[in-house]
């Protein structure tokens, strides 16, 4: 998903009718009832606009008002459709829709490469990358003749390597690919074809045809319904791969197209659609059928990758297919990042980047030197001869005077010292990071088995990053908390209800409905307060009851959800399961049912609702979707007893506003403290209101609403309109208050990032009380702080407000200031402070001077909340943070709108809960549950950061090593990039002889148990003060390095001076004793060693030592035997031995007196692991116990 | 935890106490938390008991598999540098005295047999074919050796690792002859009236060829000159049918001369040579004299002194030389491997002495 857009809104509705006059005129409110005959199936009015609005609303829960950003109003149904971006189809007449315009076939292509293409193509895409092109450069000066150091063969063999890991690896993910591709174009299709349904494989499918669904089917392409086995055209579809939204969704054919069916009579008719786009909930088209005009919208199409449910059969016509259809053009990768550690390691890159140019400096000058001082003899020197004289004339070869040479020696030298640049590092990167985020992938502590919920990596390159994470910014509902919505208790014409809070007492009666011998029970149960139970039973007719039962009955019809009545294990007993998208609704339904209103039934254009037992139908007259500026939705209702009334429920916020104030003042007194009191105890309000609408007063309505829903440009602005002009002068009925539960484990997981000095920050969409109480279940406020508020309205009271807010924190923090920088808020809480600022006040200063303020005050609290801040203020406020510090942040969300808060900040996570795969599919990481951030974090994180700080140290080691030996060697070769290491040998260096340690213990090395990890979460400081790579560390490697090849090169050549050895058997001697070192100097600081850690050490030594001697047994290579003679010898042996213990000692010293007298942090807890000091210490699983019971008001 | 900061040095217990507050301190919000119970369960508890193979790899994916986690502790430092100057003293100690075992004559002759009068420009001497270039050595053996006696020559300040100077052979010509014709790599020694030198290449041509006759008192001491190159280089890398049939007719004569009815895998001379020299000071074998030498002996050696190695300033020595199980007299090698034993021992003491005075209790 390319924009912030939450695509999750529905774009507003799109008119249903074109052509007034195929609209019945509504006759009266007194009669809506007639359009209620189920046994119509042709119906009136009613049918269609109530049908059409049911569908088009999906009311969010309020928590997300502020999240919805005025970017979504209707950008579709506003703009005109223009003839160019229109793609006009003819149904079931495929030779006329393909004429003008070329639509693309049905089959899908998700693999990037064919036979054909994958070599240039995939050779195109590895080059983009600036470490291959080094290598290419290298690889084709050496083709040169005068630059040839490597044969040619040789010169391309690391390139060529990697090139092929990573061809074979992209071959092998686009092989799987298009096997998924094959099975998904060869699944069948009932299609329409010469006036008879055939099987027609996928990939066959064109736009204009008509095909046929049936129940449980796949949807093979975007198709625009014609009609389905239900007679008023619902089809249900469940779109869990689209969206990952597991209920079902309905959608709905065309009135007009309803009876048609095409074996009996021939539809023809036109589509006009708009060019194919990547919205998957916007959808605007015409359809021309039988001479009618009938305007098509979102719920008029169902894509691809949906499945149909609970209809036998539906008949669409195909609109877009193949790569054209919205969950294709929805496929697109997650963002890469870059991680911090990788930004941090290119400085290093250009160090030695810069120490390889030095290098090759001081070889070409030296060989100049050389070249000049022997000048005139260079032809007697028996080793040089200048002259060839073996073709007649004399010339001189392979010199082409001193400055010349010069440059060539240069270059060669490049070339022979071309993994100073360790490329393989980059590899070895990747392949980490792949083994990295397989454990993370398999930890059995962060897999949720409530959603079978796997943790995923979607993306590579940014494990490290986690464990040097100093902010995190989380989103409340559905993160925190489970967006499990539990009705909890009402505040209903002024009066508190909330006995129903507390334990299901086993002997209440599960409220039932009895239809012929059949008990319809709803799934789940809500406590009901007793006394309001005895009110709906006994008192009907007071005013009281009056009240509460019109509080029951919005509740019960004021939303979008949809009745499935399943089977129960029970023969007698059905369970209804309320489909809908807002958790907030569904839990009112329920809560309604218990109460004995229970919604039974939603056919198009009614709703049954078994009030106390009685059944009645309402017939649905007209539904205002919830947008984020009203912030409540309505519904109009014609009920039984002939009145039309209008139920509202809505954010208190904008629901006072449009009261009736002159009545009920009391009432709305108590209700606000109602609502007030709620909400500090975290529970989630909406206000109900309603209206009875006088028969004029319907008329009106009805006519604009008509009006306003069949007008194509600026419907959504015009239909907000004609909600504003009913929904007012209502009678407030009550309150609800709605639990969202913690997750598990949160206060714990909060306090664990705490300690490990993480700062936390939660952004909500919610009440500032709401959020406040919140923060207090879950450990994040506590009472010990300080709170400081800042809601202003204007710019100036916001200054004000910052600055008296940070004169107070530079008092409180005098005390402890420093505790605080160096350690963050350790939680301790004495002077502690919390800032809690709302949406509002942000406006006023994100993108302002003031920023700079709210981050100093931010930054001195130990707790920040920010509240009714929409979903752009979110991603504002993470890079707020981002901006003014280099320490990593990181967001974590489950809904649409964190998604740009998800990609603002250097590591998003996402949860794969109750919203959907929005956040997901914007994330690096993907989880099911907010506690896992701290296994996450504290564990992985800090592993992956200490992996692979010292993989890349060691990586630099590693090659630096063998660049200097090789240098050294050089200037005992009269400069002239001699190796006595063979060419194989050193490119095989870093591919076999090295590579594979370095990659086993970037993966598998551990330096502390996940047990202390977690019980010690003050260890995670380590990746924040960068212990395990920095520029003072990489010195310090780099004078070790330079050591060590003192070590290798000159203990041989001092032995050998002077001696019969030849350049093969010493280069042996170097190449082992090279291997063998950086071998054992990581065997020196690995820290935990497992049977694999052992194999891959010892086994890439005895593997170097089998390559070496194949090496010297071809006998055309120019050490042939050498290996074998020199292995005869007892200073090859002394040497070698000689060379490890001269080379390491300074190392081995310097890492023990450090670890002796100044431990840090993760060597002392390391210590106390092994010593028992800690309770356990064998490999032991410890998890975080996260079976606690909630803190629960 | 607790008992951890007792006796350390001031600086350091500071540091610890610090620490270990913090640790505590997250004990104690544990404590507080009251829910916050670690639960131990082992790994294979959480999955159905499988075979061992399932438990296996359970512990792999959640990288707990059993392992070692070696800790740097004082006493096993130390105990390892200890024991490092125990195996390595009396390792140096003992290569020292082979080293002192090899009897080792060296003589540098290669100013002395210019004659005075060619002494301010050698290479024009040596350049000069018509000056004889015999010269005469006397070497007296300062103590019994034992047969046999290598003798070597030594080059110094000579690039045999020139990189021009390595690449300028070709293998396969060396051993299937003018079977192989592409010897571009030899250049600039590469043809000859359109045939292709056999052995082709600088190396080839720049073939030493100082002789030398030693006689001892009145007889000719006997020099074994088979035998001297690498077997493998004989039988595999030069053809026992190559023969040098055009060696050294070109323009510029180079260095010595082959026997052009002898195949190249019996030209030891050339083959000792083609194994180029890693250093740019080195010997190469000559022969060897199969009878001991006496102490006080005196050998006269007879040089041809043929070689150029005057254009570029080289040395050349004659060595007779014992042999040892460590090849030549190397004194180097058994004073690193006793420098190393004592400073590990000098090391281990050191870190003896700083753990008895700021000891820190792990």
């Amino acid at each position: 998903m390319t924009s912030n857009r939450p695509l999750l809104i529905p774009s507003p509705r799109t008119p249903s009718t074109h052509d007034l006059p195929t609209l019945p005129v509504f006759p009266d409110s007194a009669k809506p009832s007639s359009a209620m005959d189920s046994e119509n199936p042709q119906p009136t009015l009613n049918s269609s606009s109530s049908r059409r609005s049911i569908s088009s609303v999906q009311s969010k829960p309020s928590m997300r008002y502020g999240s919805r950003g005025a970017d979504s109003e209707g950008a579709a149904s506003q703009k005109e459709m223009n003839d160019e971006d229109v793609r006009i189809i003819h149904i079931n007449d495929l030779a006329h829709t393909n004429e003008r315009f070329e639509f693309s076939g049905n089959s899908i292509r998700t693999t990037k490469y064919s036979v054909i293409t994958f070599l240039p193509r995939n050779l195109f895409e590895q080059f983009h990358r600036v470490a291959y092109l080094y290598f290419l450069v290298i690889a084709v000066l050496n083709q040169l003749p005068q630059l040839a150091v490597f044969g040619r063969g040789v010169s391309i063999l690391p390139l060529a390597f990697v090139l092929l890991v990573t061809a074979v690896k992209d071959a092998y993910e686009d092989y799987r690919r298009h096997r998924s591709d094959r099975i998904e174009n060869n699944r069948l299709a009932s299609v329409f074809v010469n006036n008879q349904f055939q099987l027609k494989k996928w990939k066959d499918v064109q736009v204009g045809e008509i095909i046929k669904i049936e129940a449980n089917e796949g949807i093979p392409c975007d198709m625009v319904l014609l009609s389905t086995s239900d007679p008023t055209g619902v089809a249900y579809v469940q779109t869990i791969n689209l969206d990952g939204e597991s209920n079902l969704k309905t959608r709905y054919a065309k009135q007009e197209t309803l009876s048609k069916l095409p074996e009996k009579d021939r539809i023809t008719g036109m589509i006009k659609c708009e060019k194919p786009n990547r919205n998957i909930y916007g959808f605007q088209a015409f359809m021309e059928i039988d001479g009618k005009r009938l305007s098509l919208g979102p719920s008029n199409i169902v894509l691809r990758g949906c499945e149909l449910k609970n209809t036998h059969w539906a008949l669409g016509v195909a609109v877009y297919a193949g790569r054209e259809t919205k969950v294709m053009l929805n496929s697109s990768g997650a963002p890469s990042k870059r991680s911090r550690l990788e930004t941090r390691m290119n400085h290093e890159i250009i160090m030695l980047s810069l120490f390889l140019v030095v290098l090759c400096s001081v070889v070409s000058l030296c060989a100049a030197v050389w070249l000049r001082r022997e000048n005139d003899n260079l032809d007697d020197i028996l080793f040089y001869r200048k002259k060839d004289y073996s073709e007649g004339e004399v010339k001189d070869y392979k010199y082409y005077g001193w400055a010349l040479e010069i440059v060539f020696t240069f270059l060669m030298s490049i070339i022979v010292f071309q993994i100073m640049i360790p490329i393989s590092l980059y590899i070895s990167m990747e392949l980490v990071r792949v083994g990295q985020a397989y454990f993370m992938i398999r930890d059995s502590q962060m897999y949720d088995e409530a959603s079978n919920a796997r943790f995923q990596c979607r993306a590579l390159n940014i494990n490290e990053d986690l464990g040097q994470i100093k902010y995190v910014f989380s989103d409340k509902t559905g993160t925190l908390t489970e967006n499990k919505m539990e009705f909890q208790c009402a505040s209903i014409w002024g009066v508190d209800y909330n006995g129903g809070r507390g334990s299901l007492e086993k002997d209440q009666l599960v409220h039932n409905v009895q239809i012929d011998g059949i008990v319809l029970r709803p799934k789940m149960n809500v406590k009901a307060d007793p006394d309001l139970l005895r009110l709906l039973r006994s008192e009907k007719d007071t005013n009281e009851g009056k009240h509460v039962h019109e509080f029951f009955l919005a509740l019960a019809a004021c939303n979008t959800i949809v009745p499935l009545v399943t089977d129960s294990s029970d023969p007698n007993v059905r369970l209804i399961d309320y489909q809908g998208e807002s958790p907030d609704e569904q839990a009112l339904v329920y809560a309604a049912a218990a109460y004995g209103f229970m919604l039974i039934e939603r056919t198009s254009g009614h709703i049954t609702i078994d009030i106390q037992g009685e059944r009645q139908r309402f017939s649905v007259l007209g539904l205002h979707e919830f947008d984020s500026d009203r912030k409540r939705m309505s519904v109009i209702l014609g009920c039984p007893d002939k009145t039309v009334k209008v139920f509202v429920k809505g954010a208190d916020t904008t629901m006072f506003s449009v009261t009736d104030r002159r009545l009920n003042l009391n009432i709305i007194r108590a209700t606000e403290a109602h609502i007030h009191a709620y909400s500090s105890l975290g529970l989630r309000t909406l206000v109900v209101g309603m209206r009875e609408l006088t028969a004029s007063e319907f008329e009106q309505w009805h006519s604009s609403f008509e009006a306003a829903s069949t007008a194509l440009i600026g419907r959504a602005a015009l239909l907000r309109k004609v909600a504003g002009n009913i929904e007012n002068n209502l009678i407030i009925l009550g309150a609800s208050g709605i639990e969202d539960k913690l997750q598990l484990g949160v206060p714990e997981a909060i306090d664990s990032l705490r300690t490990a000095g993480v700062q936390v920050w939660v952004l909500t969409g919610d009440k500032q009380e709401t959020a406040i109480s919140i923060g207090y279940s879950s450990k994040l406020l506590t009472r010990r702080m300080t709170q400081i508020l800042i809601n202003s309205s204007s710019k100036e009271s916001c200054r004000r407000n910052l600055e008296d807010a940070i004169l107070m924190s530079k008092k409180l923090t005098t005390v402890s200031g420093n505790e605080h920088s160096t350690r963050g808020s350790s939680g301790d809480g004495i002077t502690s402070l919390a800032l809690i600022i709302d949406g509002t006040s942000l406006v006023y200063i994100l993108d302002s001077e003031l920023e700079e303020k709210l981050f100093e005050l931010a930054n001195r609290c130990s707790v920040v909340l920010c509240c009714r801040v929409a979903p752009l203020q979110k991603a504002g406020i993470v890079a707020l943070v981002k901006k003014r510090t280099a320490d990593m942040t990181l967001a974590i969300g489950d809904g649409a709108n964190d998604v740009s808060m998800i990609q603002m900040a250097d590591v998003g996570v996402g949860i794969s809960g109750q919203e959907g795969r929005q956040a997901v599919m914007a994330s690096d990481f993907a989880m099911g549950q907010f506690r896992f951030l701290v296994p996450l974090l504290l564990v992985h994180g800090h592993w992956n950061y200490q992996r692979m700080g010292y993989m890349i140290l060691y990586n630099f080691y590693r090659n630096a090593v063998f660049v200097l030996i090789l240098f050294w060697y050089v200037l005992f070769t009269c400069f002239t990039l001699t190796t006595a290491i063979t060419e194989w040998s050193s490119m095989l260096y870093s591919i076999i002889y090295t590579a594979l340690p370095t990659i086993v213990v970037g993966v598998l090395d551990k330096d502390l148990s996940r047990m202390t990890l977690l019980s010690y979460p003050q260890l995670y400081g380590a990746g924040h003060r960068q212990e395990c790579y920095n520029t003072k560390l990489f010195w310090v490697t780099m004078v070790d390095t330079l050591w060590q090849s003192v070590a290798v090169f000159f203990i041989p050549l001092l032995a050998y001076w002077g001696s019969t050895i030849d350049t093969s058997s010493i280069g042996d001697l170097w190449t082992l004793s090279v291997v063998i070192l950086v071998n054992i100097h990581l065997a020196m600081d690995i820290i935990r060693w497992s049977w694999i850690t052992h194999a891959a050490i010892w086994g890439s030594i005895i593997a170097t030592w089998i390559c070496v001697i194949v090496i010297d047994a071809i006998p055309s290579l120019v050490g042939y035997w050498a290996i074998f003679d020199v292995m005869k010898t007892g200073p090859f042996w002394l040497c070698l031995l000689a060379i490890i213990i001269a080379a390491l000692t300074p190392r081995f010293c310097v890492k023990f007196l450090c670890q002796y007298y100044s431990p840090s942090d993760v060597q002392i807890a390391r210590e106390a692991e092994k010593f028992g000091n800690l309770r356990v210490s064998s490999p032991v699983q410890i998890e975080m116990n996260p079976i606690m019971e909630l803190p629960r008001r | 935890m607790r008992q951890i900061g007792v006796c350390l040095s001031p600086k350091v217990s500071l540091w610890f106490e610090n620490l270990s507050s913090s640790l505590l301190l997250g004990l104690n919000l544990m404590e507080v938390d009251g829910g916050r119970i670690l639960k131990v369960s082992s790994g294979a508890q959480s999955i159905p008991r499988h075979s061992r193979k399932h438990k296996a790899f359970y512990q792999f994916t959640q990288q707990s598999l059993p392992a070692c986690k070696p800790v740097l502790t004082p006493a096993w430092v130390i105990t390892t540098f200890l024991l490092m100057g125990v195996i390595f003293i009396p390792i140096g100690l003992i290569t020292l005295h082979a080293s002192e075992n090899v009897v080792e004559i060296v003589d540098r002759y290669d100013t002395e047999c210019v004659p005075e009068a060619f002494r301010s420009n050698k290479v024009a001497y040596i350049k000069d074919n018509s000056i004889p270039k015999n010269c005469s050595r006397y070497l007296k053996v300062y103590k019994h050796m034992k047969a046999p006696i290598n003798i070597y020559y030594q080059l110094d300040n000579y690039f045999q690792n020139h990189r021009r100077y390595v690449k300028s052979k070709n293998d396969r010509q060396l051993l299937h002859g003018l079977g192989y014709n592409d010897t571009g790599s030899c250049k600039p020694e590469e043809s000859n009236n359109g045939l292709p030198i056999v052995p082709c290449g600088l190396i080839a041509w720049s073939l030493f060829n100082d002789t030398y006759t030693l006689i001892r008192g009145r007889s000719e001491l006997k020099v074994n000159r088979k035998n001297i190159a690498w077997k493998s280089d004989r039988d595999h890398k030069f053809g026992k049918s190559v023969y040098p049939f055009n060696f050294q007719n070109g323009t510029l004569m180079g260095g010595g001369k082959l026997h052009p009815r002898i195949p190249l895998s019996d030209q030891e001379d050339l083959i000792v040579w083609m194994r180029t020299a890693a250093l740019p000071s080195f010997r190469k074998l000559y022969g060897r004299i199969e009878e001991d030498l006496n102490a006080d002996d005196v050998v006269v050696v007879n040089v041809t002194n043929n070689y150029n190695t005057y254009s570029f300033g080289g040395k050349k020595k004659l060595i007779l030389s014992t042999t040892g199980w460590l090849g030549g007299k190397n004194n180097f090698l058994g004073l690193a491997c006793t420098s190393v034993g004592s400073s590990s021992i000098f090391i281990s003491i050191v870190f003896l002495l700083l753990h008895m005075k700021n000891p820190r209790i792990l």
